[in-house]
């Protein structure tokens, strides 16, 4: 009988194996978005049977709320030729699997002979342990200056995309504030004189 | 090796298995660039998933702050990828990578 965590691992393995292999074979971009996010969903799971629940409610957070529907919204806002893309699409396809299974297959030699693939299990992680307390502490304090540093990385994500994807329209009417901040009372009004010159 | 957990070699090559399902997809889908930015999420979930396990396995927690940054710097990624995409469909109404093809001498 294996143990309960065991089974699921596997569960959760071949689900997202499964997935990623229809993300990256499935005919629309609509679908392989969505399969994407099977993907991510049961990676969080993974996440969390490893006793990492913030990281694995992050990526659900993140990737799937954020993320996800980002790259959903821009392949439904562009109208693709699909049979255009679609071209060739397997001609790459020996040498790629080839390539693919023979780096497995290395990898997996060499994790099951070294000492490292059989670092004993660790013991179970006590119900009281408080995974986010202990990462925010570590992030707060040894980690700062990288913490604070990947905060500038998403403003300069921010500005940069704003900056790429804004678009003046020629003959729009829109305000231009700076002129208006800059009138004059003087400037607004002119008084003209209307009387009758005396002759 | 107390009961109740995969091995260490059993989350590696998971991981390997899904580093080579994100190559294959770039290399059959290297005409579409929104599934090639998806592929590029593929390697670095695969990536994320290695640094877990060491972290859990090795009982040090910086793994998982590295997973973290990787995170963000996957969000800023995908989210200027995918202005850049939109910016290039705009001026030539096709997101073909054969398009790409203005720099060429």
């Amino acid at each position: 009988m294996l143990p309960v965590t065991t089974i699921l691992f596997y569960i959760f393995s071949a689900i997202l194996l499964g997935a990623a292999t229809l993300v990256v074979t499935a005919r629309n971009p609509v679908y392989a978005t969505l399969y994407l996010v099977l993907v991510f969903f049961n990676a969080a799971a993974l996440f969390i049977l490893l006793g990492a629940e913030f990281l694995g409610l992050i990526l659900i957070l993140v990737y799937v709320g954020a993320v996800m529907v980002l790259f959903l919204f821009v392949v439904m806002m562009l109208d693709i030729n699909l049979a255009r893309l679609k071209e060739g699409f397997l001609s790459y396809l020996p040498l790629g699997l080839a390539i693919a299974i023979l780096g497995v297959l290395e990898l997996a030699a060499v994790f099951w002979t070294s000492p490292l693939g059989h670092v004993p299990a660790p013991a179970a992680i006590p119900a009281n342990a408080d995974n986010t307390r202990v990462l925010g502490v570590l992030l707060y304090t040894q980690y700062l200056y990288p913490f604070e540093i990947a905060a500038v990385i998403l403003l300069v994500a921010i500005i940069a995309a704003i900056a790429l994807t804004l678009r003046r329209r020629a003959g729009t009417k829109t305000q231009n504030i700076g002129a208006q901040m800059a009138v004059r009372a003087k400037d607004r009004m002119h008084l003209v004189d209307l009387r009758e010159p005396k002759s | 090796m107390s009961a109740g957990q995969p091995t260490l070699a059993a989350y590696l090559i998971l991981g390997a298995i899904l580093f080579s399902i994100g190559v294959v997809g770039i290399f059959l889908n290297r005409k579409n660039v929104i599934i090639l930015l998806m592929a590029i999420e593929l390697l670095l979930l695969a990536v994320n998933i290695n640094l877990v396990a060491f972290s859990r396995y090795l009982g040090n927690l910086d793994g998982q702050v590295f997973v973290f940054f990787i995170l963000t710097v996957a969000a800023a990624e995908a989210a200027i990828g995918l202005a850049i995409l939109v910016v290039y469909f705009r001026n030539r109404h096709s997101i073909n990578v054969d398009d790409i093809d203005e720099l060429r001498g």
